[in-house]
């Protein structure tokens, strides 16, 4: 299990991606899969520095990986505002191009391509993200 | 995340380097304002050295290719896009939204 804290602020994003390409990868996931975890933990981290601080650097993010078997967990801790994820209505895929709404996407990542996402608003207060990735068997 | 910037007769290509993401995108979407500001609707997107693309790059690229085909003006393409790039444009229903090609040179020689 490996824990790292980040500034709450946009460009630890590359560094967080860093981190999780090194985990997912080390994990045994293949590059797709990489891409997949790299993507649904960049979109959690824009939304707690976006909507759970407010803006940037009014807090860390704490990204712990841990391999279990067959799976990889990565859970994501901030002190910010409780984030509410039902009140982000999920994007309309069969919209045309103008009515085609530009919000809702990274959530929609997020649900997409893990196996597993849960929110959490813990007893100290700020947010817990815990997604789930399934590690495949090798053949 | 680098932009290199080339202009056709026709379009202007925008090669993006790099990560795109919530640092970065706000750099993509300033470039291709400046372009469309200066009348510039018909744009190439070369992804061939993309490396990530997050949503926040996704809402640049579509709100771009809202202003560049209003009008029947002009329209944003894109080139050379990696397979994970492709598999995030696909999940988020963006490919019937944008012309694909294989490379640059068929690219620019679309409009």
């Amino acid at each position: 299990m490996t824990t790292v804290i980040f500034p709450g602020r946009y460009d630890s994003l590359a560094k967080i991606g860093d981190f999780i390409r090194r985990s997912a990868a080390e994990a045994g996931l293949d590059n797709l899969a990489v891409y997949t975890v790299e993507t649904a933990v960049d979109e959690a981290c824009s939304n707690i520095i976006e909507h759970a601080y407010g803006g940037e650097n009014r807090g860390d993010i704490e990204c712990t990986c841990n391999q279990s078997q067959d799976k990889l967990i990565i859970i994501l801790r901030d002190k910010g505002q409780p984030f509410d994820p039902a009140s982000i209505p999920e994007p309309d895929l069969t919209a045309s191009l103008e009515e085609r709404e530009d919000h809702g996407l990274g959530l929609y990542f997020m649900r997409k391509w893990m196996d597993e996402v849960h929110f959490e608003a813990p007893a100290g207060g700020g947010n817990l993200i815990m997604m789930v990735k399934r590690i495949p068997e090798k053949e | 995340m680098e932009i290199t910037t080339t202009t056709y007769k026709h379009c202007d290509l925008f090669k993006v380097k790099g990560r795109v993401d919530s640092s970065t995108a706000p750099q993509l979407s300033e470039a291709l304002t400046a372009a469309v500001e200066h009348g510039h609707h018909k744009i190439v997107l070369d992804f061939s050295e993309l490396e990530f693309i997050s949503s926040a790059g996704l809402r640049v690229m579509i709100s771009t290719q809202k202003i560049c085909k209003r009008y029947n003006r002009g329209e944003v393409v894109l080139a050379s896009i990696p397979p994970n790039i492709y598999s995030a444009l696909d999940l988020a229903g963006f490919t019937s939204f944008f012309k694909i090609f294989n490379n640059d040179v068929s690219a620019v020689g679309s409009f």
